[in-house]
């Protein structure tokens, strides 16, 4: 029998409440979280927090009345109660509403524990912006710094070295201030020997840039890689993933996110966007006493801030609340509606004010053309729906792949060489090509401007003909040399970043997945937009286009294309349906685009969900074997619960804790030869009549402190869960009352229950186990583990796959 | 910290009393954020931080040409900006009807801080990271614990061996003696981090 490593740390332990957390159970390593503390110092405050158990009117006799730190909180990688936790959250509501009414000092309390919600909204918001802002600024810079320097002030990056010298029409991007590398270097910049060295010097900054990144987060905070979206899911569903959404995290996530996106990867700043202000929210909970304590309202605020986080990321407060509706929560009560709300507006306008782009836009690519569209480009909108769901399955099962490689096999082990190599194919296959080059933000936005008389880049190059020109509104002309060279440059494009994202995303950097899936959309699109412009051109005469589209008429419009594609190619990806066509038309301004927004967004998510079920958020979810149980999936079998109740047939009997014949020892070597994470307690053992549930963690801590701190504790003193001691003679040890600690309503359903609804109740009611009974005796338990062990199982699936608690 | 604090939130400022050093940084982010709330405010819109762009096509024999001027927005208009205007009297209402006039505002201030701030966080960072690696384990010798970026050959024997508190006994009750405890913890809590991610690949694939 194994006690080691219980009891040394009994032994060890100092009179200090931190190390009551390190003695308590085997593997609690992962407890020793410092920037997320499960405990509090004050005893205090807890009066009437228990599990369901006690009314609290008895205190008098009982020394474990006063719950001691640790009772309530959950270790890391586990499931938390979110009945429990809500119960108390009830409870201490109760509890403050009684007190107002007896001073004013507790009605003041009252009042402001109500606006406590409102004002950390408010903070969160200021704060994500504030973020947002940095991360703006910085990465606009750094991404120029690849390409030359400023000598107007090294802080510049290009636009805005040259934003108070003229330059030219043609050439828009020429100022005397600023220097590229071989004007720098060599004091001209014409040349293959400048070429090449600005080539150099451009792989050189990306391969610097990311190392640096991969460096800080594997030297400071290892979680700050990937998207952050699948594990915001699943702590947001109530896992517990200590440190996720700690300080050191935000800084270095920030920190590095500006770092990975400069190196010219093919990558966006969305998904770690929402990371960091959830970061932000699970920070400035801590600040309120109603959300640091409970783990059910700071996933509400989690809720909040993963809307301000997407609406700072796309200028889209709506979009934002909507996004994380659909996307990221798992329960959203009605009230976190109107506070997400707030927090995205909170957040979008302190952007503004901030004002990164110069122009008090809020995103890149804000386009303000309103030109109509005839019904009949219905048909190549659905084409590029089509095309971006074929894309997002490929994406989708090659990411997935890919990661999975990297999971198992030896790449895994190489995680800085991985980041330097991608990025140096990325930096040397991208330099060459013009569309490449830039970064993928501005390539977007120059896809979505419609070309103007005033337009004068490559994109633009159409034949003018100047005696029909109307002021502004320029008709279909004819491609000029120009656009036939942009349209193969971006062939090429388009092709790149459609094989070296696959390998992108995932990596041990921060790296999201908007910008570069709406960029091949928008890449997609705007070929094919060109195309039909051309088409409607040269042959006006044709049957489907001689109604609406004759000559001289201004009627297709490629940027709207580039829209409609990118639309489409994150819908693909991400299946998102209702908040990806909100962000899409808040970012245009028009509510015109909606209809072939959502005919793309339909056509590409029924293409995607007939070749693969998950977007790519789920099937990383899977991936890793999160705890996640799917809340928008039918269970559409005829198991019982009896099926899926362990103890199995061949398996010893379930291990139960009986209501008031147990002795301490008995208790803990129950605790040390079995690793559930709670115990059923019965009346006694012939009868199995069911009591309650205790959970492993909260008897571990009792137990403890009563050896210390109560009187006459022994390992032959009887542990009762009832309200009065059993009757013992004098002679024997004093006893120990437990009842504080038992759930006194567990949750149970019998065991002819259909599966179907035992897995709706988990996931309406958020349970972690569910007892199971026969003609009212207690027969086995069923945990959130085994449902998804038994889905697994159904769809086919490896259930060993499902990792944690 | 602050009067009013008190009582509107009594647990939030006892907790902020109790412990300094996590809400430290609460407090650091917070002052971060009114740096930069409060630079874009306080910045007064100098010359040149404002300016009115025209861009004019091509029109007949006239090259299209981009015009900038620091004026207000309200002479942010073709005439006032366009200067010298290059067709005659007669045609410089068509011509400004095709030139498009914007007034743009941006504040230097604001770039040049948040860039100086960044590049001190960044600095900050990898000099610390420098320290852990070079300097900390020449102060720490008798220590078997201090590499905190090479992961995989860990021992289970040294981090059991390490998980014994490094305080002898009793309560840390000097400043540096707690920062020296947090620093450990954090240290464990990263090599923690990192074998869950790096070598165990069982969070972020």
């Amino acid at each position: 029998m194994d006690q080691k490593s219980y009891r040394r740390g009994s032994f060890q332990s100092s009179t200090s409440d931190e190390d009551m957390l390190e003695i308590a159970g085997a593997s609690l390593d992962f407890t020793m979280a410092d920037d997320d503390p499960p405990l509090d110092r004050e005893m205090g405050g807890f009066s009437s927090y228990n599990g369901g158990g006690l009314t609290g009117s008895s205190l008098v006799m009982d020394f474990l009345e006063e719950p001691l730190p640790g009772v309530g909180t959950y270790e890391d990688f586990n499931t938390i109660d979110w009945v429990r936790e809500k119960s108390r959250d009830r409870d201490r509501h109760r509890e403050i509403t009684s007190r107002s009414k007896e001073s004013t000092w507790a009605l003041i309390h009252s009042v402001s524990d109500a606006f406590s919600g409102w004002l950390l909204m408010l903070l969160i918001g200021l704060l994500a912006g504030s973020l947002a802002g940095l991360i703006d600024i910085s990465a606009h810079w750094m991404t120029d710094l690849k390409e030359g320097v400023c000598l107007a002030g090294f802080w510049f990056n290009h636009e805005h070295c040259c934003w108070k010298s003229n330059t030219t029409f043609t050439d828009r991007d020429k100022c005397p201030e600023w220097m590229s590398w071989s004007q720098l270097i060599l004091g001209h910049g014409e040349g293959a020997f400048a070429y090449i060295l600005n080539y150099l010097m451009y792989v050189v900054w990306a391969l610097l840039f990311s190392l640096l990144a991969v460096l800080l987060v594997k030297g400071f905070a290892p979680y700050a890689c990937g998207s952050g979206i699948p594990e915001i899911k699943t702590i947001l569903s109530g896992f517990i993933i200590r440190g996720y959404l700690g300080k050191w995290t935000l800084i270095i996530k920030t920190i590095t996110l500006v770092l990975a996106v400069s190196s010219g990867l093919s990558l966006g700043k969305e998904g770690p966007l929402v990371h960091v202000a959830c970061c932000c929210g699970n920070i400035l909970c801590h600040l309120f006493t109603k959300y640091r304590k409970n783990e059910a309202k700071r996933r509400e605020v989690l809720s909040a801030a993963a809307a301000a986080g997407v609406s700072v990321a796309f200028g889209a407060p709506i979009g934002g609340v909507l996004f994380s509706l659909e996307e990221v929560s798992y329960y959203f009560p009605l009230k976190t509606l109107w506070r997400s709300f707030f927090a995205a507006l909170v957040a979008a306008f302190t952007l503004r004010s901030i004002n990164p782009f110069g122009n008090s836009r809020l995103v890149l690519f804000y386009v303000e053309f309103h030109m109509p569209w005839h019904l009949l480009e219905l048909v190549p909108f659905i084409l590029l729906g089509i095309f971006g769901g074929l894309w997002g399955a490929f994406f989708i099962r090659s990411n997935i792949a890919w990661c999975r490689r990297r999971k198992t096999t030896r790449l895994g082990r190489y995680p800085v060489l991985e980041v330097l190599v991608v990025t140096a194919i990325t930096a040397l296959l991208a330099f060459p090509n013009e569309y490449s080059r830039m970064s993928t933000s501005e390539l977007i936005s120059e896809l979505f401007n419609d070309c103007g008389v005033l337009d004068s880049s490559q994109l633009c190059e159409y034949v003018n003909d100047f005696n029909s020109t109307k002021g502004d509104d320029l008709p279909d002309r004819a491609a000029g040399p120009g656009v036939y060279t942009a349209m193969w440059q971006l062939a090429l494009a388009l092709v790149m970043k459609v094989f070296i994202t696959i390998f992108t995303f995932g990596m041990k950097v921060p790296s999201g997945l908007f910008i570069p899936s709406m960029a091949v959309g928008a890449i997609a699109g705007r070929l094919l937009g060109v195309a039909m412009e051309q088409l409607a051109f040269y042959h006006h005469d044709w049957a489907i286009f001689s109604g609406w589209c004759s000559q001289g008429a201004d009627c297709i419009t490629p940027g709207l294309y580039a829209m409609v594609g990118a639309a489409a190619c994150l819908g693909g990806v991400t299946r998102m349906t209702v908040s990806l066509v909100v962000i899409m038309f808040e970012l245009t301004g028009g509510l015109e685009y909606i209809v072939p927004l959502m005919a793309a967004a339909m056509t590409s998510k029924w293409v995607a969900d007939a070749i693969g079920r998950e977007g790519i958020y789920d099937a990383h979810i899977r991936l890793n074997g999160y705890p996640f149980l799917e809340a928008k999936e039918e269970f559409s079998h005829k198991t019982l619960a009896m099926d899926v109740m362990r103890p199995r047939r061949s398996d010893p009997p379930l291990t139960v804790i009986t209501q008031d014949s147990m002795t301490v020892e008995d208790v803990e070597t129950i605790i040390n030869e079995t690793t559930y994470s709670g115990y059923p307690v019965v009346v006694s053992r012939e009868s199995q009549r069911l009591v309650g549930f205790v959970l492993r963690r909260d008897l571990i801590i009792s137990i403890e402190n009563a050896r210390k701190k109560q009187d006459g504790i022994v390992s032959t003193s009887i542990i009762y869960f009832t309200d009065h001691s059993p009757p013992l003679p004098p002679s024997s040890p004093s006893m120990l009352k437990l009842r504080s600690i038992l759930d006194l309503s567990p949750f149970t359903v019998t065991d002819q229950t259909p599966m179907e609804i035992v897995v709706d109740i988990f996931r309406k009611l958020g349970l972690r186990q569910c007892l199971v009974t026969h003609n009212g005796k207690l027969l086995g338990i069923i945990t959130k583990k085994d449902v998804l062990k038994h889905i697994a199982q159904l769809a086919n699936q490896d259930p060993d796959s499902i990792l944690f608690n | 910290l602050c009067p009013g604090c008190d009582f509107l939130f009594p647990q939030a400022s006892r907790m902020f009393a109790q412990c300094p050093q996590r809400c430290v940084s609460s407090v650091v982010l917070i002052a971060l954020l009114c740096c930069l709330l409060s630079s874009p405010v306080e910045a007064s819109k100098s010359s040149e931080d404002i300016r009115c762009k025209c861009i004019c096509p091509p029109y007949r024999n006239v090259s299209g040409h981009i015009y900038n001027r620091n004026v207000s927005q309200k002479d942010c208009t073709c005439l006032h900006v366009v200067q010298p205007m290059p067709v005659p009297g007669s045609d410089v209402e068509a011509y400004c009807l095709l030139c498009e006039c914007k007034y743009e505002e941006r504040s230097t201030t604001t770039i040049k801080v948040i860039i100086i701030i960044y590049l001190s966080v960044v600095g900050a960072l990898l000099l610390y990271m420098a320290f852990l690696v070079l300097v900390d384990p020449l102060i720490r010798k008798p220590d078997a614990y201090s590499q905190p970026l090479h992961n995989q050959e860990e021992n289970e024997d040294a981090r059991s061996l390490a998980a014994a508190p490094v305080v002898p006994g009793g309560r840390a009750n000097t400043v540096l003696e707690r920062v020296e405890g947090a620093q450990q913890r954090w240290k464990r809590q990263v090599q923690e981090q990192r074998k869950t991610v790096f070598d165990r690949h069982k969070m972020l694939s």
